[in-house]
């Protein structure tokens, strides 16, 4: 029974670890689809940008801080990654997404997918097909818990576990301050709940959209980050199933809701580590499919959004 | 309208017939490249009648290829001897294989068209990008269909004749179809879906039933294909599978037959001219990799259409819908 509990708990911090990856992802989805209303494909793209921004910088990032891995130097590599990751999202939306402003929705998302598989692609060309090791930023290693606390020493709990746990909380709350108590935060809020009342009370439109995307792209960077330090390679396409399931997540929790994008991060990441623990590794993206129809079918409008009418 | 498609399918069949007494004597490279030409027609009308003329944006066609192909593949193989070895059998059964399969790839087009009505625009090509998915990975556990080997062995079939026969028959029927009064109701489902369902329309039936027969000439589409390479694996219907047939509506201009049917011959040609062009000797070294990587074309080519010219490029070419 203990044993059962314990193995229960192992795979929870599993999957609140991976699931923190897919919050940090989904946001991005959310916050856009909130004052665009389109699903942005190319943000899956976004966060294996991070990855490779990370891979080329680290070497230079940490040099400056000792040179071996380091908390100072790491942290540079995630803010650094976060810039890079925030000029492209810009770039992306100013580029391709701003001359398509009042076409058709199908135009902007057929123009997403254009985005999503150039970045792909040109990625390859540009870093090679073959996935490449990431350097090591911190030493990721399982810690020792005591024997002396029982059971539970049993568990296995990695310092990547934890950074990736904390700084998603941590980042989380910065979201949530810029959100609910700066003005570009406000004027966000205010764009996603009426974009022509907002624009006539003096909401710079453009600024707002261009600050969006800086924003969900620099969480999708250190997304990247985040699971580069998990996983020994990284590749140009890492992007494609992980944007997936984050966008699934999205879906889950309500797009266009933050909190939401957060909470369906979590329970996929959850879900997905119980469909490996006690199921099939084989089944783990198909589930993730099977909950997106599942959640479009019975509540489309997600576990937090609110059922929006559509107006003649 | 219905009598100038006739004629056209009746030229077109007997033009299949003639030439494909030639077809023998094309070198196999050649050929080879025809008979893809075909089976890429058969995929993006089909996948126009959904894409383009309904407006319900699927991107999971190749799904629905990789059904039908399973399906006539292991069709034929288990019972390709029954009715007997002469030639006129096989080809009973082979013709039995492609239309049973092409059904089967119409029913998981109808498992898909139902919970996809409740869904419209960014969400529908997710979740039919989810079903092809799902369909590959049933497939790639399937041990009686090969799994992760692939499935091969199949005689080979498919040939000039059959190949553009069915592709004219699926451009028949997809253009007689929505030129009808009957398949008015699918353009006023993309036009307006809340006007066509004020009007009357089952627009609910109208999107399963373009689900339905998209997948079925898809499932056709597949079958051919299986029967001509004897070879399928799960791969081979991947996402990227359905991003072509896509980049192929939308080239040749979403609702246009014509159109995507040109544009389903020049991206069938296309890769293999720039694999030509890659070997030239005077292109500099680093766009080597840049011309024979068809998807950063692909790519590019789909931002640049839908900023620019949105409609397509051979969109107004062809049959024009009648005024009454």
């Amino acid at each position: 029974m203990a044993d059962q509990l314990l193995e229960f708990a192992q795979q929870l911090i599993n999957g609140l670890a991976q699931g923190s990856i897919y919050a940090l992802i989904a946001l991005g989805y959310t916050m856009v689809f909130g004052v665009l209303r389109f699903i942005n494909f190319a943000h899956g793209d976004v966060f294996m940008l991070g990855a490779f921004a990370g891979l080329y910088t680290a070497p230079k990032l940490l040099a400056l801080f000792g040179g071996g891995p380091s908390l100072p130097g790491a942290t540079a590599v995630l803010l650094v990654a976060m810039l890079i990751c925030a000029a492209i999202g810009i770039l992306i939306e100013k580029l391709c997404y701003r001359p398509l402003r009042d076409r058709p929705r199908l135009t902007v998302l057929i123009t997403a997918i254009g985005v999503s598989l150039f970045l792909e692609n040109a990625g390859q060309y540009a870093f090679g097909v073959d996935p490449q090791s990431f350097p090591e930023i911190i030493v990721d290693r399982a810690i020792e818990i005591p024997e002396t606390w029982g059971a539970i020493s049993a568990l296995t709990i990695t310092i990547g576990q934890i950074l990736v746990v904390g700084v998603t909380l941590f980042l989380l709350l910065v979201l949530r301050f810029v959100v609910l108590h700066t003005r570009l935060g406000m004027a966000m809020r205010a764009l996603s709940f009426n974009p022509v009342a907002a624009s006539l009370m003096g909401v710079n439109t453009d600024v707002v959209i261009s600050f969006t995307f800086g924003l969900g792209s620099a969480l999708a960077g250190a997304a990247g980050i985040l699971t580069s330090i998990q996983q020994p390679s990284i590749d140009p396409l890492m992007g494609i199933n992980i944007g997936l399931k984050a966008f699934v997540a999205a879906v889950l929790g309500g797009i266009g809701n933050i909190p939401g994008a957060a909470l369906g991060g979590i329970l996929i990441g959850v879900l997905e580590a119980l469909v490996v623990g006690y199921i099939n590794p084989t089944y783990r993206d198909a589930l993730v499919f099977a909950v997106l129809i599942l959640i479009l079918i019975v509540k489309p409008s997600g576990l937090l959004g609110k059922t929006e009418r559509e107006k003649v | 309208m219905a009598t100038r498609a006739k004629t056209l399918l009746a030229t077109t069949l007997l033009a299949c017939a003639v030439l494909s007494i030639f077809a023998g004597k094309i070198n196999p490279y050649y050929y080879d490249i025809l008979i893809s030409i075909g089976i890429n027609i058969i995929l993006a009308t089909s996948l126009n009648l959904v894409n383009g003329y309904t407006g319900q944006f699927s991107l999971g066609h190749a799904g629905f290829m990789a059904v039908g192909a399973y399906a006539s593949a292991w069709l034929s193989l288990t019972f390709g001897y029954i009715l007997g070895t002469h030639s006129a059998a096989t080809t009973a059964t082979f013709l039995g294989a492609l239309t049973v399969g092409g059904l089967i790839a119409g029913l998981a087009g109808l498992a898909v068209g139902i919970p996809s009505l409740r869904l419209r625009g960014d969400y529908l090509a997710i979740v039919t990008l989810g079903f092809n998915e799902i369909i590959k990975g049933v497939i790639q556990n399937a041990e009686p269909l090969g799994a992760q080997r692939g499935l091969g062995g199949m005689m080979q079939h498919t040939n000039f004749f059959w190949t553009f026969t069915f592709a004219a028959l699926t451009v028949y029927v997809v253009l007689t179809l929505v030129h009808s009064t009957y398949g008015s109701g699918f353009l006023a489902v993309r036009d307006d879906e809340i006007a066509a369902e004020a009007m009357g329309i089952n627009t609910t039936k109208y999107k399963v039933l373009a689900f339905v027969i998209g997948a079925f000439f898809a499932g056709v589409a597949g079958g051919l294909y299986a029967h001509f390479k004897q070879f399928v694996h799960p791969e081979g219907f991947n996402f990227l599978r359905s991003v072509d047939i896509v980049v192929m509506v939308i080239l040749g201009g979403m609702g246009s037959t014509i159109g995507v049917c040109i544009a389903a011959v020049l991206l069938t040609i296309l890769p293999e001219v720039l694999r030509a062009l890659a070997h030239l000797p005077w292109l500099p070294e680093w766009l080597r990799p840049i011309v024979e990587n068809r998807m950063i074309l692909y790519s590019l080519l789909l931002i640049i259409l839908m900023i620019a010219r949105p409609q397509g490029l051979f969109s107004g070419i062809g049959l024009k819908r009648q005024k009454t």
